[in-house]
């Protein structure tokens, strides 16, 4: 049998994986849920054929997502997770253990519960004793917050269909607002590569901006997205995230790492000039 | 005539069937089912361009319909529980041309509340009937003019025993409605025509819960926006006839100005949204009523907004409120609904309906999402968040009673002057001065321009709202009746 999953990157663009099964699919109120098992990725997980991690490269996101943040935030008490239903951004923050309270909104509960069955090794961050998961539109939650959270991770997925929502400028404005005065809100960023995940990405800072001072992006190698070139939002009212990293402090903390180091944290901020240039244009 | 049956659609089965027949066309339209323009085809989709035909034995003529057509308006005026229906393609203007029209002719008095729609006072100028006004009440709060007065149009009518018919908005663009039941009858008593605009009000034939229908509470005629809550293609629209009005002279004042060519795109999607509405649409206009209910109530707890709803009902000029319309006043939060209205467009990529001095109208519909509603009240938080300021300067009244000196006809083709709208106070007014939406005039022809009107166009114009109807595309001079310089 030669069973493949593909996922367009563009019209003329497309990544293929070899699959070996196909362990679920549903197609709820929100979207299409597909869970495949593949010789070299391992278990992956797609919404609306989209592929959202894979057993084999998700560390390098969730470790980026969040411990890039953490290590420039060093009185962070109260976090939310805004999607993320996969589990993977609260595995990471369970880490640490000065973290008073972890809120998770996900609209769909339908992810996190197929997550905990195929996807065990990122779902177990549902684990932990500090996490309150909430079942709602993340637009709707945050419109209710504020001043209340250091952190907001922003963990949506592309922004057309369930996730447009979350990178318009209603949401970052109410995510703002839901931030204490020393809050950072980090988000998923698209790519910078391909044109029209360009367009997306543009005006996710375009938007970011028009509601924080500081709005930097950054960057990592995720190898099954679109160019495998991706970008996040570092987004803050206070805190610089090259000048505001205490490495020695996230150093002292001993929490164990793939990806994310403290020398890459500065690296991940330089980026290549076309970047440069494009998010120049929306600044 | 077959027995008639709501789940078929005459004129979308003979438009399949038409494509199943491969005919070669040698009839207009000239892009011969797209193929000749195919750049329109890129666009628009060959599926679309397919069915733009031209009428054919097979397809019924719209201005004299004997078969499909025919069928497809019955069916209709069963499912609004009217005598007879008439399809429209040239709009609810259309509709409201045809009704007014076929009651009145040249020095005929009609009696109207002076809120109409533009299409009303048109009419007026192209046959000549006489304007009785009734000055609607206003909610000086929400700076929005109500429903009519029962015995204001008792007062009326009593004056003016002659006139011919009285027309009525139900609902407004607002959602008030009026005591559609008492004053059709008070109307009827006196020998008199009740027609009604009903262009936002598709969905009171439908949905549970909503204020009565012009059909149901026996009113004569009614112009129903099908393309409004209906859900078919912009610019089709529906005439609604009872019992007591001659059909076929309907028809003939119709094909006055109707095209020869209607559009088979915009019959087809009447067809296909009246079986729409006729199967599902209690279903469809209970999710609306929801979603518009959950919205409102989402705003008011935003604070300062002030979204309305069946709390204004008064038994006279707010008889009734249709709870699917989501009207917000914006004035506590500092802003005139026009300012709301372009910061969500400008700055939150939201497109509402349209925003006046003091409200703005979110238009809820069929084609909603709570995930796009969530979008509208995340937008409207953070407008209050960054732009709150104190109650602002803002004037408090919409209408302005007019002073009628000339028939709109008279004044329209009498001759003119132009003089700068700041010179022209104290003028009688040939032209129409409006915002658009909600093209509700401020001046008519035949009116007086006072210094009230002058400010009132003026203060609008610098909110930021579009102004149309002047010769005068910047609506900086206006024509006034020449005999008065």
């Amino acid at each position: 049998m030669d069973l493949w999953f593909s996922e367009f990157h563009t019209k003329n663009v497309k990544l293929s994986i070899k699959v070996d099964k196909q362990l679920y699919s549903k197609t709820d109120e929100f979207q299409r849920i597909d869970v495949f098992d593949s010789p070299e990725f391992g278990i992956f997980l797609t919404l609306d054929g989209y592929m959202m991690l894979t057993q084999k490269d998700e560390f390098i996101y969730h470790e980026m997502i969040v411990h890039l943040p953490m290590a420039v935030h060093k009185n962070a008490k109260k976090v939310l997770v805004i999607g993320g239903g996969d589990g993977g951004a609260l595995r990471e923050l369970c880490k640490y253990k000065s973290l008073e309270c972890i809120d998770i909104v996900e609209i769909d509960k339908e992810v996190v519960d197929v997550c905990k069955k195929y996807l065990p090794f990122t779902a177990c961050g549902f684990d932990d004793k500090r996490v309150n998961v909430y079942y709602q539109d993340g637009l709707k939650f945050i419109r209710k917050s504020k001043n209340e959270y250091d952190l907001i991770i922003v963990d949506s997925t592309d922004p057309f269909g369930v996730g447009e929502g979350l990178f318009t400028k209603e949401f970052y404005g109410n995510c703002y607002k839901a931030l204490k005065e020393d809050g950072i809100m980090v988000n998923q960023h698209e790519s910078p590569f391909y044109d029209e995940d360009a367009v997306a990405m543009k005006r996710a800072h375009k938007r970011i901006c028009e509601s924080f001072d500081i709005a930097r992006v950054y960057q990592a190698h995720i190898p099954t997205y679109p160019s495998g070139h991706w970008l996040f939002g570092f987004a803050s009212k206070k805190y610089y995230p090259i000048k505001d990293l205490d490495a020695k402090s996230w150093q002292e903390l001993g929490i164990k790492t793939r990806y994310y180091n403290t020398n890459l944290h500065k690296g991940a901020f330089m980026l290549p000039n076309y970047v440069e240039d494009l998010l120049k244009d929306v600044e | 005539m077959k027995i008639l049956n709501q789940a078929s659609a005459p004129i979308y089965e003979a438009l399949k069937n038409l494509k199943n027949e491969r005919i070669v066309p040698f009839d207009v339209p000239g892009h011969k089912r797209g193929k000749g323009n195919q750049e329109l085809t890129g666009f628009l989709g060959e599926k679309c361009l397919s069915v733009d035909v031209n009428s054919m034995k097979q397809l019924d003529n719209l201005c004299h319909p004997v078969s499909v057509i025919k069928e497809a308006e019955a069916l209709c005026a069963q499912a609004f529980g009217a005598e007879n229906s008439f399809f429209m393609v040239n709009g609810t203007s259309s509709c409201v041309q045809a009704m007014i029209m076929s009651v009145c002719k040249s020095g005929d008095k009609i009696i109207l509340p002076r809120n109409v729609h533009i299409s009303v006072i048109n009419t007026l100028i192209i046959c000549g009937a006489v304007p009785i006004y009734i000055n609607p009440e206003i909610n000086v709060r929400l700076g929005i003019p109500l429903g009519m007065s029962v015995s204001k149009l008792k007062l009326a009518i009593e004056e003016n025993p002659d006139a011919k018919a009285v027309f009525v908005n139900n609902p407004t663009y607002y959602g008030i409605c009026s005591n559609l039941v008492e004053i059709t009858s008070l109307a009827h008593s006196y020998g008199m025509k009740v027609l009604v605009d009903e262009a936002h009000g598709t969905h009171f034939y439908f949905g549970k819960n909503l204020p009565i229908s012009a059909m149901k509470a026996g009113a004569d005629m009614s112009a129903v926006s099908m393309h409004k809550s209906g859900g078919s293609l912009t610019q089709s629209s529906i005439l609604l006839v009872g019992k007591n009005i001659n059909a076929n002279y309907v028809m003939q004042i119709i094909n006055l100005t109707q095209t020869t060519s209607g559009s088979y795109l915009l019959l087809s999607s009447l067809d296909i949204s009246r079986r729409n509405l006729a199967l599902d649409g209690e279903k469809i206009f209970e999710k609306v009523f929801e979603m518009a209910e959950y919205a409102r109530s989402e705003i008011n707890d935003i604070g300062n907004y002030y979204a309305f709803s069946d709390e204004i009902i008064n038994g006279d000029t707010v008889f009734d409120f249709d709870r699917t319309k989501l009207s917000i006043n914006t004035l506590d939060v500092g802003l005139a609904g026009i300012e709301v209205y372009d910061i969500l467009r400008d700055e939150y990529d939201v497109q509402v309906e349209f925003g006046d001095i003091g409200n703005i109208l979110a238009y809820i519909s069929m084609g909603d999402s709570y995930k796009n509603i969530e979008r509208l009240v995340g937008a409207l938080a953070e407008i209050k968040r960054r732009y709150k300021k104190g109650k602002a300067d803002i004037l408090d009244c919409e209408y302005i009673n007019p002073t009628v000196c000339l028939t709109p006809k008279k004044a329209f083709y009498a001759e003119k002057q132009s003089v700068s709208l700041s010179d022209s106070v104290g003028n009688i007014c040939t032209e129409f001065v409006m915002c658009y939406p909600p093209g509700i005039p401020i001046l008519a022809p035949g009116e007086l321009i006072t210094k009230e009107i002058v400010d009132y166009i003026l203060y609008a114009k610098e909110k930021g709202c579009l102004l149309t109807g002047t010769e005068d595309l910047t609506t900086q001079n206006i024509k006034i009746l020449k005999e008065d310089i």
